[in-house]
């Protein structure tokens, strides 16, 4: 083992070995804030600043700060782009920067599919802000009325004269002059007729980087004199160590220190390490090696080493079986049940599930005097700067978070823990660390997304439609990894199309089970929205088979109900999405036994989404599903191939969810390791045709990244239903028997 | 011992021939465009060539490269024009780009040995290579267009010099 301390290069060093071309990746060209990861965005310090958000140079160089972070929504160019839009600049001529997290720039945290939601306008100010700075600056120069001054692709122009400015030659005058106010600039705001680039779309930023391997993800920061750590965490959340072979570890070639990062041991969890021991090396794979090496073992009688999966989740279904908490109770339900023509019961659950980002977690920092950097990929580098100076006992100004691309997110990186490890590591060692995790870690010690369990019951009139309608749900909830207690599913969870959900039904009662954590909780893309779609939209398939309705035909007439009024404006958008998903995915069609299709359709994040999926199955139970349609109503499309991206990816999350997506514990220790235990969807198992299908709106901008998920598992097992009869009430497909003859 | 990635040799004595390719390539020659998906042949995120075959980085000891030539995604094209990289560009493939490496090598290796795969051979080179994303439609898409443009413009050996 070699002395931490002594062999750390200065900056200079470093800078001098890269000159002489020493192969290491610069990790941070940095600016004065020290945003910059790859070299691209650098400032020229002759620029017009607007706002910390913007920087014209004299060149005509435009850098827009990108302050959410790129997950693969597209929204590090979305956003820019709608800066660019309203400021009349040419797309060739930008230049994006990332930003550190810094509360200056506003909510950062990009989570909740809300980053055009809180900040199309915003931008759209920003970028008219700076175009009304630049045509004054014009007329200052022409000494003519500022009115006559147009700003069009990249230039201002004086029709009159036939005069023009470029943006790079009125930086100097620009700099002298004072930015509008708020309420001057909504007023300036471009026609929606005018817009350039909104609506219509430009390439990804990262495209280049992307596919040339130069794209920079949390994984790829090499720092001078870095170690590389892999960390033993307890199996079972908040266990402890019983012992550790250290010497055989440092034995490892390569290997350098053993560290033991104190272990948590009691809820909430929050967004702290998780403690464990790590290994720190030359490279990641010794590390991985000295790991091995510990042969670490455990106490027993950790509290949550009582969790199973097989009896969890049978006393989870069962106290859906039982009357629960009410948390909404209109109408009389006992007595529309009890005089229901018919009486309709089902039983939905789901398994664990975790968010498998491609990127594992992984974070580097370094400790110096002056604080603490780290890089990381981050949903939310504002979280990490207080996660890291909690954690350190730093000012949270001493702390640094730069945000490199993601290589997926899911809701997993809004949670920086792994950043907490880096950060401790680095402290200890007075090194440079890059905490990597591995797949396993990743499986194991996830933010899970929350096993459920929910019973529906309904009772229909003679029509078919629901007069009473019992909902049930338990599922440990999102807060429990926040505050100690939790025992079910919380009220911002229940507003995710549980008390929410649309059917329409005189009587009406949701309760909650009993559902308490035995992992760490926490929100995977479109959230409880997941399991409580599955059951509303599987349900109200049931009821249509019930009273052997067409499917979507009952779904309508559920939504509108007995209103004689029509439908509000809400289940309007949602039924107008279903008929164009109806059309488009040829409803109604014959189809033979064996093939059949699925209809479900979920508003969430202000979205409307509805879906159909076909399927085929042999009489041997193969499952083929040849083609999906899915309609979206997101109100004005930003960028149209980003959110059309989002839908396809969202069908094939929901898929991967619907067809495989299970983790099980046993005596508290998630079972599955790798993607052989959880398996993803494949492409020979996605679907040859995603027809995205978007509404025409100049309604505001919805939320895109997560609405597209929760009706795809429930409109894929109506489908199955459709085909071949056999209802799929638990989650995964996959190991069900779908043979018939 | 030596290996040679995208045509440079390089001597690494200090360096366990045991150690898997992947990490030979990220941390010690700093070409982190291969990637880390999960260490088991799983994924796909890894793949590099090794003499134009497509091998998983993080299966594969240093010490079976000896005398070979590995190919990353840093060195598929000269100037990132393969045929590839056009179409991905062209379908706006990745979404977060994490897998797409990964991805950009199988298909490559694919065009070589098949340079007009249909939807089932797609199928079958690509399965091993997952994109949690879901770009699948695209990247099958992006294919088909980059072994439509090669059909189009050479008639004959050019497949060698996209490298
Ligand atoms: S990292 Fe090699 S196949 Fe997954
Ligand atoms: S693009 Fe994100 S994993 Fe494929």
């Amino acid at each position: 083992m070699r002395a931490a301390t002594s062999e750390i290069w200065s900056r200079r060093d470093f800078l001098k070995a890269l000159a002489a071309g020493g192969g290491v990746l610069i990790a941070s060209c940095a600016d004065s804030d020290g945003a910059v990861f790859t070299g691209r965005d650098k400032l020229d310090p002759e620029s017009w600043v607007l706002h910390d958000f913007l920087w014209l140079a004299p060149t005509g160089l435009v850098t827009i700060l990108a302050h959410r972070s790129e997950m693969g929504t597209g929204i590090r160019t979305a956003l820019p782009m709608v800066v660019a839009d309203e400021m009349e600049a040419d797309w060739d001529q930008v230049a994006i920067k990332q930003a550190i997290g810094d509360s200056r720039y506003g909510d950062q945290n990009t989570d909740g599919s809300n980053s055009i939601r809180g900040n199309f306008e915003r931008m759209r100010r920003l970028g008219a802000a700076a175009r009304d700075v630049l045509e004054r600056a014009a007329a200052a120069v022409w000494e003519v009325d500022v009115r006559t001054c147009k700003a069009s692709n990249h230039k201002v122009e004086h029709a009159a004269s036939g005069r023009s400015l470029g943006f790079g030659e009125l930086v100097e005058v620009a700099i002298e002059l004072k930015p509008q106010g708020k309420s001057a600039i909504q007023k300036r705001l471009k026609d929606r007729k005018d817009w350039r680039y909104i609506g219509i779309g430009v390439g990804g930023y990262d495209m280049d980087a992307i596919v040339t391997g130069s794209a920079v993800f949390g994984g790829d920061i090499r720092l001078p004199n870095m170690l590389f750590a892999s960390i033993e965490r307890s199996p079972v959340l908040g266990g402890e160590v019983a012992k550790y072979d250290k010497s055989a570890a440092l034995a490892v070639a390569g290997v350098e220190q053993v560290i033991e990062l104190p272990f948590i041991t009691e809820e909430p969890f929050m967004f702290q390490a998780l403690g464990g021991i790590a290994v720190l090396a030359r490279d990641s794979w010794s590390a991985m090696q000295g790991r091995a090496a510990l042969n670490a073992s455990w106490k027993t009688g950790a509290a949550n080493a009582s969790f199973s999966s097989d009896s969890y989740n049978q006393a989870m279904m069962e106290s859906v079986r039982k009357p629960g908490t009410k948390t909404k109770d209109r109408g009389d339900v006992e007595a529309g049940l009890a005089g229901a023509a018919q009486k309709v019961e089902a039983e939905y659950s789901i398994p664990l599930l975790a968010h498998a980002c491609m990127e594992t977690p992984t974070a580097t920092a370094e400790v110096t005097e002056e604080g603490c950097q780290v890089w990381s990929p981050t949903q939310n580098p504002q979280a990490v700067q207080d996660t890291v100076a909690q954690t350190l006992g730093l000012s949270k100004k001493a702390v640094t978070a730069h945000v490199t691309l993601l290589g997926g997110g899911f809701g997993r990186k809004s949670k920086p823990d792994y950043t907490a490890e880096a950060a401790l590591l680095a402290r200890e060692t007075g090194r440079p660390v890059q905490v990597l995790w591995t797949r396993a870690d990743d499986l194991q010690h996830d933010y899970y997304h929350a096993v459920s369990a929910q019973r529906m019951e309904a009772g229909l009139d003679d029509q078919g439609m629901p007069v009473a309608w019992l909902q049930r749900a338990a599922y440990p909830s999102i807060a429990s990894t926040f505050g100690a207690g939790s025992t079910g599913p919380a009220g911002f969870e229940l507003g995710m199309g549980f008390h929410n959900m649309p059917v329409a039904a005189p009587a009406m009662r949701t309760e909650t089970g009993i559902a308490k954590p035995h992992v760490r909780i926490g929100w995977l893309r479109s959230v409880a929205n997941i399991q409580h779609a599955f059951a509303v939209s599987s349900f109200a398939d049931e009821i249509a088979a019930a009273g052997k309705h067409d499917s979507y035909q009952a779904w309508t007439k559920m939504l509108i109900g007995k209103k004689t009024s029509g439908p509000s404006k809400h289940i309007q958008r949602l039924l107008d999405v279903s008929e164009a998903a109806a059309s488009a995915g040829e409803w109604g069609k014959e189809l033979p036994r064996g093939r059949g299709l699925g209809f479900a359709a979920h508003h969430s994040f202000d979205a409307y989404i509805a879906v159909v999926v076909e399927v085929e199955i042999s009489k041997a139970g193969e499952l083929r599903i040849p083609r999906v349609d899915i309609a979206a109503d997101v109100g004005t499309v930003v960028h149209p191939d980003r959110v059309r991206a989002q839908m396809e990816g969202s069908v094939n999350f929901g898929l991967s969810q619907a067809l495989f997506g299970k983790l099980t514990a046993l005596n508290g220790v998630i079972e599955q390791t790798n993607f052989d235990g959880f398996r993803l969807l494949r492409l020979h198992e996605a679907p040859p045709q995603i027809n995205v299908h978007l509404t025409a709106s100049d309604g505001t901008p919805t939320g895109v990244g997560e609405p597209g998920v929760p009706p795809i598992a429930p409109a894929l097992c109506n489908a199955i239903f459709a085909a071949i009869g056999k209802r799929v009430r638990d989650l995964p497909v996959d190991p069900h028997d779908l043979s018939w003859s | 011992m030596r290996i040679t990635v995208n045509g440079t040799a390089h001597d690494l004595p200090d360096v366990d021939p045991q150690t898997p390719l992947l990490w030979v390539l990220r941390d010690n020659l700093q070409l982190t465009g291969t990637r880390y998906g999960c260490g088991k042949g799983l994924c796909g995120s890894c793949t590099v060539h090794m003499d134009g075959m497509p091998v998983r980085a993080c299966q594969l000891p240093m010490s079976a490269t000896e005398g070979r030539g590995i190919t990353t995604i840093e060195g598929l094209s000269k100037d990132g024009d393969h045929p590839l990289q056009d179409a991905w560009r062209e379908h706006q493939v990745p979404q977060c780009g994490f897998c797409q490496a990964g991805q950009l090598m199988s298909a490559a290796a694919l065009l070589e040995q098949n340079p007009k795969p249909t939807d089932k051979d797609i199928d079958a080179a690509m399965t091993g290579n997952i994109c949690r994303c879901g770009t699948y439609q695209r990247i099958r898409a992006a294919i088909h267009t980059a072994a439509d443009a090669a059909d189009s413009t050479d008639q004959g050996d050019s497949k060698e010099g996209q490298r």
